[in-house]
């Protein structure tokens, strides 16, 4: 007899949207094990797991979750970490609605399992536990990585899994990229990404720190002085896009990388006891749509602002962020406005934010990108009264390494060239994440850092045994 | 940790440390810069390298106490060390043989004007120094400038010391007598770089200025730096920090420099971190 399937997902247990809006605890408070048992229950371990076709790292996802029915959470969380270095991280910021769980048969008729939910369940399962590693002899081949977010944080745990001497390379001053520095604490805690981090280290892998590639040392150095047999390029997108409107320098525009930066890795939130101040102001716009903009704007919100308003050129259903993220942002106060397109910043005398004028939209005939573009109405310009602005369009590559490696290929918009496999222009050279495709999310660029990690091994087995 | 290996108090609140940091030290040239965090709760402070030397792997910068940070900065010791240190960043200055180059150093300014001196000079180029401050506790290194430039010449606001006088008003006079330079280089307080970035336009010398705008990674990430450049914005940290003087919006720079001015008086009546860990300082 078919089994009764109950229609939707077990809820998660959050902070309330108006105690959460003042504070920088996480908001969503995770499974509990009762819970965890339940939504398992849901789960029919397809023959043919769809699921795993949406998840770009392919994690065995009906076979942790039988783990999970059978209660052997260590278990789940080994065929977790067979192909995904970062369950805690990826159960909490992937767009599980657009991968994993968009396939999820029982998903056709009812809500689809709680994927994601329960992979956060086994990962925060496992971050207090003392990992076993399993980890195949060393080879004497020495890799380096440049740039600790979840690219290079996914292709140096597959190589040291693999046996390789691995050393990351990180510019600022804590290792996790766009983790520490972008998510804030509220959606991802950073505790969590450094336990992470620690269980790298005990597998071998060295961090340095304040270390930036491109001016401490070139790529040919790293490959022909400093012993390194290959090089991956994980460094993402760092480099903040402007609208180019006028007045974009005034006092109180922020890029979102900035004021993240601020609250996020320098704990501005803490100022004055920590000394990294952030200008919060009293009505803030976020200009953008996607999970980056949702940050700005909830961060905003706990730093003391009284409106937040998201502006955004199109209408709620072509937002880009993840539909948790948006409901959260509701929940919690933040303001949308639709349709809305920014055309100049209004200032001071003395060089401060006023306001931001804007103009009305409509939504017109399908773009490139297939999503309706949007039309201005004609007269329809008014100032939104704001005195701080973040913007939160998207990031390009950063261009410190590029500048100082003439003979590594990038495409026009500055990006890494590299294939299917991560292979770049330069021998020993690899790449992936968001520095090739441009922003993207955590889970992509972890894939693309595991691909590279294939690619490497290969190349380097392809050497033979190591020659000192 | 990087460690202090020698302190020395240049003058009243303006200090030169000597950093063990050896991977700086080893690619650092002239017109760079570092950033420097204090400690766990440190603001990342951008700062101008002041010299180097490769072989005891130590980078030298100076500081003048000026908000929160820098004075934080200033209470640590021979000894103590700094939780970071990274650099070297931005692009190098361009040294090279060009004939006469007038190097012009405004008060803390004569600490980043000094290795791109000895620079040029070793490049080729005759190199004139003009070094001013308020007053003269607040002349430094003119030893150092001394030996870097073939012609050095020295002015103090109020007179006390040398001549009195801007150095706009020395370079002008040298200008009038010696004919236009190949090139002028001023660092130093914005006012100061813009006053000669506006006398030399007259003469039509290339300027070059050094930026120290505000930064947070100073590594092109977070945009804070922006600075406009004959109407384009660039970012000081991966652009510069040297830029045509007679190109820069000064008055844009100037209104820029103040955003942190309320918090900086906030943050100076509060000392070290109180929250115990429940602010998350320590996450």
């Amino acid at each position: 007899m078919a089994k009764q399937i109950i229609p939707k997902k077990h809820p998660m247990p959050h902070q309330d949207p108006k105690v959460r809006a003042k504070n920088f605890d996480e908001v969503a408070l995770g499974y509990t094990e009762e819970l965890a048992l339940a939504e398992a229950e849901r789960c029919l371990k397809c023959k043919n797991p769809m699921c795993m076709k949406g998840c770009p790292v392919s994690v065995d996802i009906p076979e942790f979750i039988a783990h999970v029915k059978e209660r052997k959470y260590e278990e789940a969380a080994k065929v977790i970490k067979r192909t995904n270095a970062l369950p805690a991280v990826c159960g909490r910021v992937c767009p599980q609605e657009n991968q994993c769980e968009k396939f999820c048969i029982v998903g056709k008729k009812n809500e689809p399992v709680a994927i994601g939910r329960l992979e956060r369940f086994v990962g925060d399962y496992m971050v207090n536990k003392e990992a076993e590693i399993e980890k195949a002899e060393a080879t004497g081949y020495k890799v380096a990585i440049v740039g600790s977010g979840p690219a290079g944080l996914a292709c140096a745990a597959d190589l040291a899994r693999l046996g390789h001497s691995v050393t990351m390379f990180e510019a600022l001053h804590t290792p996790g990229g766009v983790l520490m520095y972008g998510i804030p604490e509220f959606r991802l805690p950073k505790a969590i990404v450094q336990k992470e981090i620690q269980n790298l280290k005990k597998m071998g892998v060295e961090i340095e720190t304040n270390a930036i590639v491109g001016q401490i040392a070139s790529l040919d150095e790293l490959l022909q002085e400093e012993g390194f047999d290959a090089v991956f390029l994980g460094t993402g997108a760092g480099t903040p896009y402007f609208m180019n409107l006028p007045g974009e320098n005034y006092n109180g525009v922020y890029s979102a990388n900035e004021f993240l930066t601020r609250s996020n890795l320098m704990k501005a939130y803490c100022f004055p006891q920590c000394d990294t101040p952030i200008k919060v102001g009293k009505k803030v716009a976020v200009l953008g749509g996607g999970n980056v903009a949702m940050d700005a704007a909830r961060t905003a919100l706990r730093l003391g602002a009284e409106d937040v308003y998201i502006v955004y050129r199109r209408s709620r259903a072509e937002l880009p962020a993840r539909l948790e993220e948006v409901e959260h942002a509701e929940e919690e106060g933040v303001q949308f406005l639709f349709l809305t397109n920014p055309t100049k910043y209004v200032g001071s005398e003395e060089g401060w934010l006023t306001g931001l004028q804007c103009i009305k939209m409509e939504l017109g005939e399908p773009d490139a990108s297939g999503r309706r573009k949007p039309v201005p109405i004609d007269g329809s310009e008014f100032v939104l009264p704001v005195d701080v602005a973040i913007v939160a369009i998207g990031q390009g590559p950063n261009p410190l390494l590029t500048k100082t490696t003439p003979d590594l290929e990038t495409n026009k918009r500055g990006n890494i060239t590299a294939d299917e496999t991560g292979k770049t222009s330069k021998e020993g050279v690899y790449a992936g994440g968001d520095v090739v495709t441009g922003a993207a999310t955590v889970i992509k660029a972890m894939g693309a850092g595991r691909v590279a990690a294939t690619s490497i091994h290969e190349y380097l087995m392809g050497k033979g045994p190591k020659k000192n | 940790m990087y460690q202090i290996i020698s302190k020395k108090a240049l003058a009243p609140a303006i200090y030169e440390y000597e950093i063990l940091a050896p991977k700086v030290a080893k690619k650092a040239k002239a017109g760079q810069f570092i950033i420097v965090k204090v400690d766990e709760q440190g603001e990342r402070i951008p700062l101008t390298i002041a010299d180097f030397n490769r072989e005891t792997g130590t980078v030298t910068i100076v500081f003048a106490e000026a908000g929160y940070s820098t004075k934080k900065l200033g209470q640590l010791n021979a000894g103590d060390a700094v939780q970071d240190f990274v650099g070297p960043l931005g692009v190098p200055s361009h040294v090279d043989k060009l004939g006469t180059v007038i190097m012009v150093a405004g008060g803390v300014g004569v600490a980043p004007v000094y290795p791109i001196a000895r620079e040029m000079k070793i490049a080729g180029s005759h190199v004139v120094g003009i070094m001013g401050a308020r007053n003269k506790d607040l002349i430094f290194w003119e030893d150092r400038m001394k030996e870097a430039c073939d012609e050095l010449f020295v002015t103090t606001d109020d007179g006390s010391y040398v001549r009195q006088g801007f150095v706009t008003d020395v370079l002008r006079e040298y200008i009038e007598k010696e004919g236009n330079p190949a090139m002028v280089m001023a660092i130093g307080p914005l006012p100061m770089m813009r006053a000669v970035a506006n006398m030399t336009k007259e003469y039509g010398i290339k300027t070059m200025v050094s930026l120290n705008s505000i930064m947070v990674d100073g590594t092109g990430m977070c945009g804070a730096c922006r600075v406009t450049i004959g109407g384009e914005t660039k970012f000081v940290c991966v652009d510069g920090p040297e830029f045509d003087g007679h190109l820069v919006d000064f008055e844009e720079q100037l209104m820029r420099s103040r955003q942190y001015k309320s918090e900086e008086q906030q943050a100076m009546q509060q000392s070290s971190c109180g929250c115990g860990g429940g602010g998350k300082c320590h996450g």
